[in-house]
């Protein structure tokens, strides 16, 4: 190599080194989309954005952690924060697909509470951390005149001599199989022990059998507002945050049941080998401190995942009348009979329960 | 002449040879033309398939990432009690695993042979340092689960690389340590229902849109052509529109509250109340799937259709055919190539169809192919995919060797 | 024709339309009779294959009637009528081999299989393809494909076929045997047939009238001999064979003989065939055949001056070019006798001819 060259490789070098650090880093962060990245974009991205000087790409993706699995296996990794379920988060991490985060790096709560101690119990987790608290509900429509009481309780739900007509369920055996197992009078503090056998699985299918041929089944997160919308069906389970986005941007009158609610989180994950791990981390940093996630909530009924973020929580951005407090799945007159979703038990299960899921389902 | 002599070349070599000779050089031209394309069917069709079909046989993920404890399983009968060496060496494995953050792997390969056994190995994986000898008592006592059998049966199936297991398991089967195959109990069966569903409906979906296309082609094919540029326009329209809008549009259409019921109420056809299930089921998968794919039928219809002249049918007529007869004797024969092209066309696009089904599928319109992108992308177990993928391949093969034997695959006109 | 009794086909008034905006087959009446072999020839574009499709039934008539045997068949639908057809393509059902091609008709009249064994063998005998049974139509040549498709069209006996230019797509040589062929076939079947063709000689070997049409009238129609001889326009004077055309005013007529000043200045005697009277324009035809050359006048012949152009040799006559009254096309057939003229380029000479070989007609623009 000619001396004149070497030089031009060093000031290639060299720049690039500078460009590293004094350009800004543009940020892949993925997430599900609507109204729920709606709400992140408002309250996360472009706050970070105009503080850290670098920029954001929004993403949308249906969920798993094929992608990410694709992404860190090929080498070539272009997402660099993931919004995901718990037992994806668990289960990538398992598999050594996602960088670690350091909880004590994260921000400690305005009172000075060590972040550590301010996340709710089971919100950190190694290599991912919590931003909401999300639930699985079903719901109604009030604006229709039907001939029954307003449903108040899971059984009701199944109770097709009072309630007749269609219902909708997600088609996965996730949620569908403990409130068939709550419907049936099993206390929500036993659903995994009852589950987690052989004749609890068959009591749930049982339970489903009766309900059968009246439900529709829907996949993706935005049918079940349009089911319920359509008169398609009378209740249908859904994520109470699209049927608060329903109900509040809509003006849809749409009802939520929560008794037995089964909540669950979604959390932040890097995948590894991110070509912005600091900027992604410092986005997660910034994306969970308190205010942050008191803010996310003024714009979608998920609840955020501090201790501290919860008295902060405002009204609507949209409008002052909706106490956002009121409709957080954790709210005290909402959580009475909640059930918080086993990841462990759906890592176990997950495939297992859905082979017979499916074959319940072709019968 | 002699006949067996050799016919030979003016300058005394057998002619063959000569031609031979004259044609190698534009062989080799003609070689040096293809080889770039070859090349990249190669690399981007013919590779991927075998790599496909080599993952629905082949996984190493035990073998390779628990070395130890394959040894040990190796020698292992697969009935008699574990020994404390198995116990010892699955300890090395999982500290190793733990600290290479690869227990998730290993973990999620044992699952699929034994479903409840993730748990057992990331959590006994994470208390490995602590263990002590002697291991057996030790690790039992993390979880009673290691105790029994059936795990290290389990084990010892995943630490099979080289597997059928997976094909089993495609056949609604399971291999077992001590008894082969065995089917899987009536409840469990998925696949072999899915498999004849998918096979039904896509042959429901290809006949259909035989017998709409078909007259669609010959309109387009006999309309004047200013008339028949509009239909063919709003024949390739629903290709200018992304397949989720087509299908939520029949959704829009036909569910009971929807376009067609609606109309069916007010005519009086049925009750408020009783109004018909179109979709979310088996009929919304067949109408939402024969609309999406009716213009595979149409097109090679109408391209093997544009070029039968009209004088054949007048040929006919005037020989004394009613127009009736003309068509079905004269006509329709001629166009068997397109019939042919359209339904192989129309039933392989089926068999691999997922989204449509997915959406309108309800419970009995669940295909396949909804299986296998779920092992792709949320159960993540791709090797099962691949085999599930590879009974379908095998399948479409089977028919187009059956088609072959019966039409003629030199008898088919693709445009 | 004009004895009264009903003509096989007639058609009576006839007009077609495909557009609502021009007449494709203006006023069309033709008589054919039982057994007449009929060939409608013309330019292309003219009209012919609209009537034979209107005769088949493939186009419906937008005016008149069309008669087949007395009965008006203007609701019969193709298929009923039992008429034979060859088209220009052969239109031989690809799929079907040669004898299935023709059991075909035999076999939608429900024929016992023996019949229309028979009646196929011999439908192959009659064009000498016995052989080529088996064969797909795609395994003959075009020539054995034409045979085939006039099998087809007779097997089942009809008693009348249209041949659409049946021989359009095939070389001379084999052109003129076909033609042949076909007339020979013609006269052992006895059928009417209805030919098209803008092959005049075709036209003239084969038929025993010639319809010729242009621009969706039929110009003159006659047996190929008067045809030639006596043609009644313009149009068939130059349509029908080599023709000379000297135009002109008539300035007297005399019974049927007219005294026509040329427009370059000579007068000549016409036969009065197709005229306006005295004082109207008309083109006066002259075959070259009937033409004299000549370096003195003839006495009884019409002659003018004109300056030979071009000879060209032919071995049983000589074609002389010449320069006549200002038309420089103007040829003469001169026949290869003994007495050589001594006819050479550029030289003046005489030109002659009998009146009644130069026709005066309807006048026409050359
Ligand atoms: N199907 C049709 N629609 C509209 N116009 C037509 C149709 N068929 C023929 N014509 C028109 O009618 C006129 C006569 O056509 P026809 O086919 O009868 O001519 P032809 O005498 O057979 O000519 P050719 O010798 O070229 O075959 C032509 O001007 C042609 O453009
Ligand atoms: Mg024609």
């Amino acid at each position: 190599m000619s001396g004149l060259t070497k030089k031009i490789v060093a000031l290639a070098g060299v720049s690039a080194f500078v460009a590293g650090n004094a350009v800004a880093a543009e940020l892949t962060v993925v997430s599900w989309g609507g109204a729920y990245t709606k709400s992140q974009v408002e309250a996360y991205h472009k706050p970070w954005m105009a503080q850290s000087g670098h920029s954001i790409i929004s993403e949308d993706y249906g969920g798993g952690i094929a992608e990410i699995k694709a992404q860190v296996e090929s080498g070539n990794v272009t997402w660099d924060v993931v919004d995901v379920e718990l037992s994806d988060a668990i289960r990538a991490c398992d598999e050594g697909l996602l960088e670690e985060i350091d909880h004590s790096s994260l921000p400690a709560a305005p009172d000075g509470t060590p972040a550590v101690d301010d996340f709710l119990p089971g919100t950190l987790h190694d290599c991912a951390v919590a931003n909401i608290v999300w639930s699985s509900v079903y719901v109604y429509d009030s604006s229709k005149v039907r001939n029954w009481n307003a449903p108040k309780t899971m059984a009701d739900f199944f109770n097709t001599d009072a309630y007749p007509g269609k219902r909708g369920m997600r088609k996965s055996p996730k949620v569908t199989m403990e409130f068939a197992l709550i419907a049936d009078g099993v206390p929500v503090s036993e659903v995994y022990d009852v589950l987690g056998t052989e004749e609890g699985i068959e009591r749930a299918f049982a339970k489903l059998d009766t309900i059968k041929d009246d439900v529709i089944w829907w996949e993706a997160g935005a049918q079940p507002p349009q089911l319920l919308a359509d008169g398609e069906v009378i209740f249908t389970t859904a994520w109470n945050g699209r049927v608060f986005n329903a109900v509040a941007a809509e003006d849809q009158s749409f009802e939520m049941v929560w008794d037995g609610q089964i909540y669950d989180l979604d959390l932040w994950v890097i995948p590894k080998g991110s070509k912005n791990v600091e900027a992604a981390l410092d986005f997660v940093r910034f994306s969970t401190a308190t205010e942050q996630l008191a803010n996310q909530a003024s714009w979608i009924s998920y609840g955020p995942a501090r201790a501290s973020s919860v008295p902060l929580i405002g009204t609507y951005h949209d409008n002052p009348a909706i106490k956002m407090a009121d409709h957080m799945p954790t709210a005290p007159g909402n959580f009475a009979n909640a059930l918080q979703n086993d990841f462990e038990f759906w890592a176990d299960n997950q495939d297992d329960l859905n082979e017979r899921f499916n074959a319940w389902l072709a019968q | 002449m002699d006949a067996a002599q050799p016919i030979t070349a003016a300058d005394g070599t057998p002619l063959k040879k000569k031609l031979a000779q004259a044609m190698f050089r534009s062989k080799l031209r003609a070689t040096g033309l293809v080889v770039p394309l070859l090349a990249f069917v190669l690399a981007s069709f013919v590779f991927p398939i075998i790599a496909l079909m080599w993952q629905g046989v082949y996984n190493d993920t035990f073998e390779r990432l628990m070395p130890n404890l394959t040894e040990e399983l190796r020698v292992w009968d697969g009935v008699s009690e574990p020994t404390e060496d198995m116990y010892a060496m699955l300890v090395a494995d999982l500290r190793q695993n733990r600290a290479d953050k690869t227990i998730g792997k290993v973990a999620s390969r044992v699952n699929q042979e034994l479903a409840g056994t993730r748990s057992l190995f990331t959590s006994t994986a994470r208390k490995a340092k602590k263990l002590e000898p002697p291991y057996k008592e030790s690790v039992i006592k993390t979880k009673k689960k290691w105790g029994e059998l059936k795990v290290w049966q389990a084990m010892k199936l995943t630490n099979q690389s080289l597997t059928p297991g997976f094909y089993a398991t495609s056949l609604d089967a399971v291999q077992t340590v001590d008894q082969g195959f065995v089917m899987k109990e009536d409840k469990r069966q998925i696949y072999t229902k899915l498999f004849v569903r998918t096979l039904m409906i896509s042959g429901s979906v290809m006949l259909l849109c035989l017998l709409l296309g078909y007259p669609v082609a010959y309109l387009l094919a006999t309309l004047p052509l200013r008339y028949s540029n509009l239909l063919m326009i709003m024949v390739l329209l629903p290709f200018w529109t992304s397949l989720l809008v087509r299908t939520t549009a029949w959704i829009a259409i036909l569910q009971s509250q929807g376009v067609v019921n609606d109309l069916l109420v007010w005519i009086g056809i049925t009750g408020d109340d009783s109004r018909f299930s179109l979709i979310y089921n088996m009929t919304g998968t067949i109408i939402a799937m024969t609309h999406i794919l009716l213009p595979f039928m149409i097109l090679p219809l109408y391209s093997v259709m544009k070029t039968i002249p009209p004088s054949y049918m007048r040929a006919a007529r005037s020989l004394g055919a009613t127009p009736t007869r003309a068509f079905i004797k004269v006509y329709m024969p001629q166009t068997v190539p397109g019939i042919g092209a359209g339904g192989l066309l129309v039933f392989i696009l089926a068999i691999g169809y997922y989204i449509t089904p997915a959406l309108v599928g309800g419970q009995d319109g669940q295909l396949i192919s909804n299986m296998i992108a779920y092992h792709m992308q949320k159960s993540l177990n791709w090797s099962l995919a691949a085999a599930l993928g590879g009974l379908l391949l095998g399948g479409v093969l089977v028919l187009y060797w059956a088609y072959d034997r019966i039409i003629g695959i030199d008898n088919m006109k693709l445009g | 024709m004009l004895d009264g009794t009903n003509p096989f086909v007639r058609f009576r008034n006839v007009q077609k339309s495909y557009d609502g905006e021009t007449l494709v087959v203006k006023n069309l009446n033709l008589d054919i009779e039982a057994g007449e072999f009929v060939t409608m020839l013309g330019p292309s574009g003219s009209g012919k294959t609209t009537c034979l499709m209107m005769l088949a039934g493939f186009e419906t008539a937008t005016h008149g009637e069309i008669e087949l045997g007395g009965r008006p068949i203007n609701n019969i639908p193709p298929h009923k009528r039992g008429i034979g057809m060859v088209f220009q393509n052969y239109a031989l059902f690809p799929h079907m081999t040669v004898s299935e091609n023709l059991s075909f008709p035999l076999k939608v009249r429900g024929m016992s299989a023996g019949d229309i064994q028979d009646k196929v063998t011999r439908a192959l005998d009659m064009v000498q393809m016995r052989v080529f049974g088996d064969r797909k139509p795609a395994q003959l040549s075009g020539g054995q494909q034409q045979r085939i498709a006039l099998a087809r069209a007779l097997v089942f006996e009809p008693e009348l076929v249209l041949m659409d230019e049946p021989l359009g797509a095939l070389d001379k040589q084999l052109r003129e045997h076909m033609q042949y062929e076909i007339k020979h076939i013609h006269e052992n079947l006895g059928v009417t047939v209805v030919y098209v063709t803008h092959d005049q000689s075709e036209a003239l070997t084969m038929s025993n009238r010639i319809a010729v049409f242009d621009d969706g009238v039929i110009q003159q129609l006659d047996d190929p001999v008067t045809l030639y001889e006596k043609p009644e326009n313009s149009f068939v004077a130059q349509f029908i064979g080599e023709n000379n055309t000297l135009t002109g005013t008539i300035e007297s007529l005399t019974g049927n003989v007219a005294k026509v000043k040329l427009e370059a200045g000579d007068s000549v005697k016409a036969l009065a065939v197709n005229t306006d009277g005295k004082g109207s324009r008309t083109s006066l035809s002259i075959r070259p055949e009937r033409c004299v050359v000549s370096p003195k006048k003839v006495a009884g012949l019409g002659m003018l001056k004109g300056r030979i152009e071009e000879l060209i040799y032919l071995g049983d006559h000589i074609r002389c070019r010449m320069n006549v009254a200002g038309n420089d096309e103007f040829i003469v057939k001169v026949p290869n006798t003994a007495d050589q003229l001594g006819l050479e380029i550029g030289a003046e000479s005489y030109v002659g001819w009998q009146t009644d070989d130069c026709r005066a007609l309807d006048f026409k623009q050359v």
